[in-house]
């Protein structure tokens, strides 16, 4: 038996508990397993006191599967999904603030509106451009702007989800108690 | 009902079974140890160092299967347990470790004996909490209990800070556990366990590896009949040691860098490893890509993540080990394997262990020997790390299921004494042997104290060979016998240490004093120091030196050595 050896990037979303140092064991797992976040998204979720992130990860088939594994592990996580072979939807949002002149200043603007972007601050020497987008969006953007001289950006992480009524997979949640079980009967000491 | 924080800690203790905390008090804890005497039915036992008071909860558990309880103060207090936090972490041991943390508004001020306890703790735990009101503390307690004790175990650290134990709140105690992303898979798969039956009902020379799974799940009887039924040989892990009878005609033996050989080679030409309960840990395998290549696998475990971890796995089965070989036994037919079995009595007789008396001079295996004798296997031995652990292991007999109590993922020398503390308190009525090293033993002999003020009667033989012999034997093999800062030159008397602490002490030099020895330290009502001198500087074996595959074996002492390992 082979493993899959080729690196390619995956998404995977975690619904957590909304509790204080929950981002710290989620960082600190993966810091410590030695696994690779390209990039990380937090924020609320639909269900009160739950929060969701989507993680970006670099790796081949077994790291991504161990990651899964070892984020589900935690007892915050409620749920784990790798949505990368998933008919999912992915953006990040990004601001970027490009220099401008007289003379350059419309030229980037027509560029801002061939992505459906948008400017939202505009000063002397420059502009700052909100996007939004997959990530090939929003680096395709940059890369068109750089010329210009891009003097700053912020990138959010990609958020993800299933397209259609998957996405409610991610949102079950086993509410309520449970007894617990019968230490001797399950032989789980 | 109204109570105080520390009541409520104690009332919840009381709920979750706790009979026995090792603690030591400090400023920010005092307040729950001021409520203490209203909870008679709680026995405190006062360490000297709070290491102590984790390991003693690590050989506890181990040996009672129940969750240990340790409790220390804020800051220095908490750091300390850190060794013994790990190694329950490392070897999936049940603890729930209690805290003093500075008051609230204090938090994050630096305050004296402040630290980020559970930032520290945080991946040497399975789970842990900062509890900021007195009512969280019943729920929090029972889910900590929980947590420790099902799945795949380890310890749970509670941090509570210094005004919460005496905020006064309602006593409530959750009848039911509510933790949406904590739910262990107890039942196996049924078409795992089908795809597991047929691998093995195909393979010509299975084998099955049992680890501290099989211990954790007490399956020996569901391992046993497994075993038997399909006459599949058992090697365990070092940790699995006494999951199965070392005296039965299945057995063979434990694997890996120091195990036997006759156990790493049958592991080698085995067409099927079923692994129970174990993670294929580095001491293991050896060179990974190397490792048993021939062989496809069942891997067996609770904790999904240790599956495809370290190898790639052809049926993975997630569950406890007990339902698992219940439902496997049900599925898998009689079998033989007269053959298979033949070869291994051919390498057990091909590639035996050294005799245990092979010199003149006082040898670590004759010791271990002259106690496995006088115990009739029965006893638990405790260890520390290093050379004398792992002749403990080689040549005790183990008759009695989970009998080996020892730091053996997270390797912590010291574990010899406050683990054999632990595990006497644990098990009463057994006789403790502490098989230890020098050098472990001097990292935490303060507990001699607690062992002499709670009379707990553990029987320690110091292995003194006045060095840290694994490390000296690494020189020897990998360092050119350059013995850089391995070798006591001033160690204490052991015995009149004996005397010091109140207890009895005994010097062995020679082979011929061992069995009286033994015997008048198993006569003696209270604990005992045996020091046996050591003067040879013996190396274990075999030994497949770290990251290499069985080819690399060593079996015995031999000039060229060297020359083996290149």
């Amino acid at each position: 038996m082979t493993m899959a050896a080729e690196a390619s990037r995956h998404t995977i979303t975690a619904l957590v508990e909304d509790k204080p140092g929950v981002l710290n064991r989620v960082a600190s797992m993966f810091r410590r397993r030695g696994f690779n976040i390209s990039s990380l998204a937090v924020g609320n979720s639909e269900i009160p006191n739950l929060s969701r992130m989507t993680f970006v990860v670099e790796g081949d088939s077994r790291t991504v599967e161990q990651v899964t594994k070892h984020l589900h592990k935690l007892i915050d996580v409620i749920k784990v999904s790798d949505i990368s072979d998933d008919n999912a939807v992915a953006r990040e949002l990004a601001l970027i603030r490009v220099h401008t002149d007289t003379h350059t200043r419309s030229e980037v603007m027509q560029i801002v509106d061939l992505f459906r972007a948008h400017v939202i601050d505009v000063s002397t020497d420059s502009l700052i451009v909100e996007v939004v987008g997959d990530e090939e969006k929003v680096d395709a953007l940059q890369n068109l702007l750089s010329p210009y001289g891009v003097m700053e950006v912020m990138r959010t992480g990609i958020v993800a989800m299933t397209r259609g009524m998957d996405a409610f997979n991610g949102s079950s949640r086993n509410v309520g108690g449970r007894r617990r079980p019968n230490i001797t009967e399950t032989g789980s000491v | 009902m109204k109570m105080n924080g520390g009541q409520m800690v104690c009332e919840s203790l009381i709920r979750e079974g706790v009979d026995v905390i090792f603690g030591l008090p400090g400023g920010a804890i005092l307040p729950l140890y001021q409520t203490l005497p209203e909870f008679p039915q709680l026995r405190h036992i006062l360490v000297r160092h709070e290491q102590g008071a984790a390991h003693a909860a690590d050989g506890y558990a181990r040996v009672t299967g129940k969750p240990g309880v340790a409790w220390a103060t804020s800051g220095p207090g908490a750091t300390n347990l850190v060794t013994g936090i790990a190694t329950a972490q490392m070897d999936s041991v049940p603890m729930v470790v209690i805290t003093g943390q500075v008051g609230r508004a204090a938090i994050g001020s630096d305050a004296f004996q402040e630290c980020d306890t559970t930032g520290i703790t945080l991946p040497i735990t399975k789970h842990n909490y900062l509890v900021m009101t007195a009512e969280e503390i019943p729920r929090v307690i029972s889910e900590a209990f929980y947590i420790a004790n099902t799945g795949r175990p380890g310890p749970v650290l509670v941090d509570i800070p210094k005004d919460v134990f005496t905020e006064v709140g309602e006593f409530v105690y959750p009848e039911e556990i509510d933790l949406p992303g904590y739910k262990p898979t107890l039942k196996p798969h049924s078409g795992q366990v089908r795809r597991a039956a047929k691998l093995i009902e195909e393979a010509e020379r299975p084998v099955i590896l049992a680890g501290h799974g099989v211990i954790i799940s007490r399956a020996y009887g569901e391992l046993l009949e497994l075993a038997e039924k399909a006459q599949i040989p058992v090697i365990t892990t070092l940790l699995g040691v006494s999951s199965f009878p070392t005296g039965h005609v299945l057995s063979a033996g434990w694997p890996g860098m120091h195990g036997m050989a006759y156990a790493s080679l049958a592991i080698e030409e085995a067409d099927l490893l079923i692994a129970l309960g174990m993670r294929f840990d580095d001491r293991i395998t050896g060179d990974i890509s190397t490792f048993s290549v021939n062989s496809k696998k069942i891997h067996v475990d609770i904790d999904p993540s240790e599956i495809g971890k370290n190898i790639p796995v052809d049926v993975p089965i997630v569950g406890d080990i007990k339902l698992v070989l219940e439902a496997l036994n049900k599925r898998v037919k009689p079998l033989l394997h007269g053959g298979w079995l033949a070869r291994i009595d051919e390498l057990r007789r091909e590639h035996p262990l050294l005799g245990a008396d092979s010199s003149a001079s006082l040898e670590m295996r004759y010791v271990v020997n002259a106690i496995d004798e006088a115990t009739n296997g029965n006893a638990i031995i405790v260890t520390g790390v290093g050379q004398h652990q792992m002749w403990a292991a080689q040549y005790y007999s183990f008759k009695r299921a989970n009998s080996l109590v020892s730091s053996c993922g997270s390797g912590a020398m010291g574990y010899e004494v406050p683990g054999a503390m632990g595990a006497q308190v644990g098990a009463e009525d057994r006789v403790v042997w502490s098989v230890a090293g020098d050098g472990g033993f001097q990292m935490t002999m303060v507990e001699l104290a607690t062992l002499v003020e709670n009379n707990i009667p553990v029987k320690f033989a110091i292995m003194n060979n006045n060095s840290l012999g694994m490390v000296r034997q690494w020189q020897d093999f990998f360092y050119e016998h350059d013995h850089v800062a391995t070798i006591y030159s001033g160690n204490p008397d052991f015995v009149r240490l004996a005397q010091a602490f109140g207890m009895l002490g005994i010097r062995v030099t020679e082979k011929s004093q061992v069995n009286a020895a033994v015997e008048r330290a198993m006569l003696h009502p209270g604990p005992v120091i045996v020091d046996f001198v050591i003067e040879n500087d013996d190396n274990v074996y075999p030994m497949i030196p770290a990251g290499m595959s069985i080819q690399q074996l060593i079996e015995e002492p031999s000039p060229v050595f060297q020359e083996v390992i290149g």
